[in-house]
């Protein structure tokens, strides 16, 4: 039998049976200060500071403050500058904030050519999976686990399941990257991918950007997915090539990153796109979606109950008539330049309207330069929307940019978890272009056959 | 981390499926630079619901996919600060899973009907060495991975069994380590 992406890097990174090498290891604020207090405490090295990198985003304001004694919040102040005081310690390079190489960690990752094709990749946030968008076996993991790659460079991993989802058909005009996961989590529920590491295939991947690769694959674990990855191509490869710390030509490695014709998976799964609205969900996690077409569903279960009864929704109410009080743009999801590009053309000359406050937060210093350089940062604020500094911000609430108890949130990122954007703050997840629309009329509408 | 042998004690119930890591340990607690004292913000938003019930035992039985979201082990910090030493549910995210082994807070996975029936119990008695638990009117066999079995039965840190293996991780480097991305070189 063939091989797949994943055993194929799996085996090459085996350094003995159930010990995996780790090529990369991103660090950042909030899951490491315990992780660099055991080495200290055993009298512990890092290994590896060169496979090491570290930034700081959960717990930046996007204010602009400049550097992280200047955080107000002092808790964050103090994590931040943990971070940074243990970098120095032991050796590790570090874009903390004011530096120009600071984001969201699994937006810097791919920007510095640091997440290459056939790496394993590990960070102690549940959303590494993004990188394996590149065709990385990356994946998020506990802080005793990033204690136990600083000082030694391996996991303990037993090789987990495999699974493949074949997305066949091409989606119609408005349909993004983020209505396919969204789409593909409603139908597998939240835990429908556990134990797995998922590829995902078929043409109308193979056709995205890299963006919408990294979309999809950021929210596997959305689906219960240990990790997502994608076969590498001439897309990925143009994307990587030429990064400050990629090589400038493919090496022929990366050439043979892909699954055989003949793999195995232990589960497969196909996704017909051309039956995928624009997705907006309506409840307390991932699974919980619906096209924007449609109406909120009557609860089906307790657990459906809760989540309406939290969302201040009831059963049988039009997606498009939910009024919203803010719009997020940003998170590790959907914050990139080709994210805020489609989000811009859709506000680009119109006005946010009176009852929503909406917000753009690129993914790192670099993206909102680069926005900047494009007017894009013009096109946002003559709208109306506020146009913040790099981090995670809106996606968690960890910094100043908090949703008030009860307020409703159109939001690009992952979690529509209870109290995620804020105590009793109501997430709906959806695409960058949903979120622009419903910001310009205050409501959810469907972009594709919105008409402003 | 301390070895466990059996685990004996009431059991609290929290009788909800899908219940994720942000609700275990909401964000703002994430922000300690400790790593202990977790247990006080357990459930902190949930607790502060009228019928709350969640008192201090050693086991936790729970419903499907406990522990989803985010990867923060700040949420088995918390529940084995709070009291909790076995937690029984019928599934589990995979991080989560893994970051309770890693503490030494043991997870297992039994059937939904044995979960409701040691829930009934009120009572149990974890015997790991075994592979069993026990309760008033039942038993049932549960699985765990040998080697993470052995390392909770010897209470051992991963990081020191690791670093014994220093040799296969230096012939590793040298001989199979890829050319890729040096961040120090940035
Ligand atoms: S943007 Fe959100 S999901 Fe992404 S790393 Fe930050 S907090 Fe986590």
């Amino acid at each position: 039998m063939g091989k797949s992406l994943f055993d194929k890097i799996w085996e090459r990174h085996e350094v003995a049976s159930g010990l995996l090498y780790i090529d990369l290891h991103l660090v950042h604020e909030v899951t490491s200060p315990q992780a660099f207090d055991g080495l200290r405490l055993n009298g512990r090295k890092v290994r590896r500071p060169d496979r090491t990198l570290a930034t700081a985003d959960h717990n930046t304001p996007t204010d602009g403050t400049p550097r992280a004694a200047l955080i107000k919040d002092e808790l964050s102040r103090v994590q931040v500058e943990t971070l940074e005081k243990n970098a120095a310690e032991f050796g590790i390079p570090i874009y903390s904030l004011g530096s120009e190489g600071q984001g969201i960690v699994h937006v810097i990752g791919p920007e510095l050519g640091v997440t290459q094709p056939g790496m394993t990749i590990v960070c102690g946030d549940s959303h590494t999976a993004t990188h394996g968008a590149f065709g990385a076996l990356s994946f998020g993991i506990g802080t005793s686990e990033v204690e136990h790659v600083l000082a030694t460079q391996t996991l303990v991993q037993s090789k987990p399941k495999s699974m493949r989802i074949r997305y066949e058909g091409e989606p119609g005009f408005g349909v993004t990257a983020k209505d396919l996961i969204l789409y593909t989590i409603g139908q597998m529920g939240t835990a429908g991918a556990a134990g797995y590491v998922v590829e995902y295939a078929g043409p109308a991947i193979e056709a995205l950007s890299m963006e919408g690769r990294m979309t999809i694959c950021n929210m596997t674990i959305e689906g219960g997915g240990r990790a997502g990855m994608i076969a590498p191509d001439q897309t990925t490869f143009d994307y990587v090539t030429g990064r400050p710390a990629a090589p400038s030509e493919v090496p022929p490695e990366w050439r043979e990153l892909f699954s055989d014709p003949d793999a195995g998976f232990d589960k497969e799964l196909v996704i017909d796109c051309t039956k995928i609205s624009p997705m907006v969900s309506w409840g307390t996690n991932p699974a919980m979606v619906a096209p924007v077409s449609d109406k909120v569903p009557v609860a089906a279960s307790e657990q459906d109950e809760r989540a309406l009864e939290y969302m201040g929704l009831s059963g049988g109410t039009p997606i498009e008539q939910i009024k919203l009080d803010r719009v997020f743009i940003g998170s590790c999801t959907n914050s990139r330049i080709g994210d805020l590009r489609t989000a811009a053309e859709v506000v680009r000359g119109r006005k946010v309207a009176d009852n929503v406050y909406a917000m753009v937060v690129p993914g790192s210093v670099k993206v909102k330069a680069a926005a900047e350089a494009e007017g894009l940062d013009k096109v946002f604020r003559e709208a109306g929307f506020d146009w913040r500094a790099a981090g995670c911000s809106m996606c968690l609430g960890m910094n100043p940019d908090i949703a008030a108890p009860g307020e409703r949130v159109a939001s690009t990122s992952n979690r529509n978890f209870e109290g995620r954007q804020g105590r009793g703050a109501r997430t709906h997840l959806v695409s960058p272009q949903m979120a622009a629309a419903a910001a310009i009329e205050g409501h959810f509408v469907d972009i594709r056959t919105w008409s402003n | 981390m301390r070895a466990i042998e059996t685990i004996t004690g009431k059991v609290s119930v929290l009788n909800r499926d899908d219940i994720d890591t942000d609700q275990i340990m909401p964000k703002q607690f994430l922000k300690r630079v400790e790593r202990t004292g977790f247990g006080e913000f357990l459930f902190y938003d949930w607790a502060k619901e009228p019928d709350w019930n969640l008192p201090k035992n050693p086991i936790l039985v729970t419903g499907k996919n406990f522990g989803c979201g985010s990867s923060r082990e700040h949420a088995p910090w918390g529940l084995e600060d709070y009291g909790f030493q076995a937690i029984i549910a019928p599934s589990y995210a995979d991080i989560f899973y893994s970051n309770c082994t890693k503490i030494g807070l043991l997870p297992i996975v039994l059937p939904p009907e044995q979960c409701a029936a040691i829930a009934e119990a009120g009572e149990a008695q974890v015997d790991l060495a075994a592979q069993e638990v026990r309760w008033p009117g039942g038993s049932a066999h549960f699985d765990v991975d040998p080697d993470i079995k052995d390392r909770l039965l010897k209470g051992l840190d991963d990081i020191g069994v690791t670093l014994t293996r220093g040799d296969a991780i230096a012939a590793y480097e040298a001989a199979s380590e890829r050319s890729g991305p040096v961040t120090t070189a940035l």
